[in-house]
């Protein structure tokens, strides 16, 4: 089975500054996959490079098997155009720290927005799912209200909603829960939990050590641009084996 | 984007049985604002007295109010301030996208060109657009149109376009700002979604950089309608230039021109009514409750007349 990310030495810089040097790292279908490290360190750059909001400098980037931003023909690699990025990003739902929900727009519509605007469903199919999604991450009767009228934990699981809307073989998180009072996060991470059981391929960057533990199924360590360690959770958050993941573990634990 | 509201239905703290009892002050007394208010009503009074004392004969402006020239011209001129207005906000729009484009192609023409527009008075392009007649004697579009320039280039065409491309250049840097002010992580969360490049600035950046764009054009607009007044001078008839051809026929020059400050003041203060409309509703969804509207706002106070609340300057 091809795994659903695979990156091969994966750079990235911008200008001067080299944030990532050299990711290698893989992530099967179905994985909740934690992506944990100090902040700079380069976990939401390697994040975002993933749908291509940022482009590789070196290295290869697969998603499910192909080469993101590129096309390969022969040994010469062609840029892709706008459109065909886009086509790709269909598939790969992503969810913000900041939650960048359209707040000209009801949770309804925010959710409805990428069906009808890019699959070009209908507008009754749309909002079908959309009650059903907001039934999901628990927000059925905040569906008319917009964002500002929701709280951090409301937006956020609309969020989700959103992404999941466009039904994404992938989902990627960037520290979801950052920005959220502590008394929210237990929502939002709840509507996570029932994603990765429900077989979602997930790729979560998280200060979030015990959903990490409990919900993961991979985890890597990143410092500085390059994965220090990476094991299954339980072994690398319980027994680190580098100083450096000891040290960040013994102040975020 | 904060945080708001609350979490999950808070119990509602317990409510006093009895209300506790409203404070009854002496308010602080203004003596300033009595006596500015003093100044200010004295200063108006002689400067209405002076005006009524001069030589101007008042009665000429309600005799020629609602003449028939006279609302002609007032048509003219929203005619042309709605038709410019609609050039200067699509060529606005136009050469903000393109200005704000990854091609170096169409960003350079959007520079230029508003380089060009804005850095000449909207007078002198008039005449230029109005004698344009020298550098192309026909106009020739194929088989579509083909004319003498001078007759193709109508008042109503060279006033349009003098306005409206001169428009257009204002229009397309206050868009420019709007669209700026958009938080990047609209965009990024709408490319995320899939959405193409268009569809991104249509359904998410445009719609959101409105708030930003719209109390600037309001402005525009009024802006727009005082200058139409310019056209006069391309042989455009508009409120202005019959208000000098009745004064010069009537003998009441100067009463025409107040004539028609009043009309241009009517027509700016409906405008401005309009604008306060527009504003809030693109307000929406951006605060939790929209603010009043203004017959709302005439109610509540009216209703607290006679219990004026503290804080209330």
């Amino acid at each position: 089975m091809t795994a659903m990310v695979k990156a091969e030495g994966v750079h990235k810089s911008f200008g001067a500054a080299h944030i990532l040097k050299g990711i290698d790292l893989e992530v099967a279908k179905g994985e909740v996959f934690c992506l944990i490290g100090p902040s700079g360190s380069g976990k939401s750059t390697f994040l975002r490079c993933i749908n291509h909001l940022e482009q590789v400098s070196a290295g290869r980037l697969y998603v499910d098997g192909e080469l993101v931003g590129y096309r390969q023909k022969g040994d010469k690699l062609y840029e892709l155009k706008d459109s065909e990025v886009a086509l790709k990003r269909r598939d790969i739902g992503m969810v913000f720290q900041r939650f960048n929900l359209f707040p000209h727009m009801t949770a309804m519509e925010n959710v409805m927005e990428a069906p009808v605007q890019v699959r070009g469903e209908s507008r009754a199919v749309a909002r079908e799912r959309a009650i059903s999604l907001l039934d999901r991450v628990g927000l059925s009767d905040k569906a008319k209200n917009y964002p500002s009228q929701l709280s951090g934990g409301q937006q956020q699981r609309v969020a989700i909603a959103r992404a999941l809307a466009m039904e994404p073989k992938l989902m990627l998180f960037d520290e979801p829960t950052s920005a959220l009072d502590p008394e929210l996060v237990g929502d939002v991470l709840d509507v996570m939990r029932g994603l990765a059981e429900d077989g979602m391929t997930m790729i979560v960057v998280t200060h979030e050590m015990g959903f990490a533990r409990e919900v993961g199924d991979a985890l890597v360590f990143m410092d500085d641009g390059v994965v220090v360690e990476s094991g299954h959770p339980r072994d690398v958050l319980t027994n680190p084996q580098h100083d450096r993941t000891k040290s960040f573990l013994s102040k975020v634990l | 984007m904060k945080k708001t509201g609350t979490a999950d239905q808070p119990p509602t703290p317990p409510t006093p049985a009895a209300g506790p009892e409203a404070i009854k002050a002496i308010p602080v007394r203004h003596y300033g604002r009595y006596l500015s208010a003093a100044i200010a009503l004295g200063a108006f009074a002689a400067i209405v007295y002076a005006f009524s004392q001069g030589k101007i004969n008042w009665d000429a402006i309600p005799d020629y109010f609602f003449d028939d020239r006279i609302l002609n011209g007032v048509g003219q001129t929203l005619l042309l301030t709605v038709l410019s207005m609609a050039i200067g906000v699509v060529g606005g729009i136009l050469l903000a996208v393109m200005r704000l484009s990854k091609n170096p192609v169409t960003s350079s023409i959007a520079w230029f060109y508003i380089w060009f527009f804005r850095g000449t008075p909207v007078l002198v392009q008039l005449f230029v657009w109005f004698n344009l007649g020298l550098v192309f004697e026909y106009i020739n579009l194929g088989p579509v149109y083909k004319d003498e320039w001078s007759s193709f280039m109508t008042p109503l065409l060279t006033a349009l376009l003098g306005l409206g491309l001169n428009e257009a250049a204002y229009m397309a840097e206050i868009c420019r700002a709007g669209l700026l002010s958009v938080d990047e992580g609209q965009t990024e969360a709408s490319q995320a979604l899939g959405m193409s490049h268009s569809k991104t600035l249509r359904r998410i950046v445009v719609p959101q950089a409105m708030r930003v764009i719209v109390p600037p054009t309001g402005n525009e607009v009024i802006n727009m309608l005082k200058t139409t007044s310019l056209v006069a001078a391309v042989q455009f008839s508009e409120l202005f230039r019959y208000a000098q051809d009745i004064g010069q026929t009537s003998g009441a020059p100067v009463e025409m021109y107040f004539l028609a400050a009043a009309w241009y003041l009517i027509m700016t203060s409906v405008l401005s009514v309009g604008q306060y409309y527009l504003e809030r509703y693109y307000a929406r969804g951006s605060s939790r409750t929209l603010p009043p509207t203004p017959l709302q706002k005439i109610r509540a106070n009216v209703l607290s007349v006679g219990r004026p609340k503290g804080g209330m300057a």
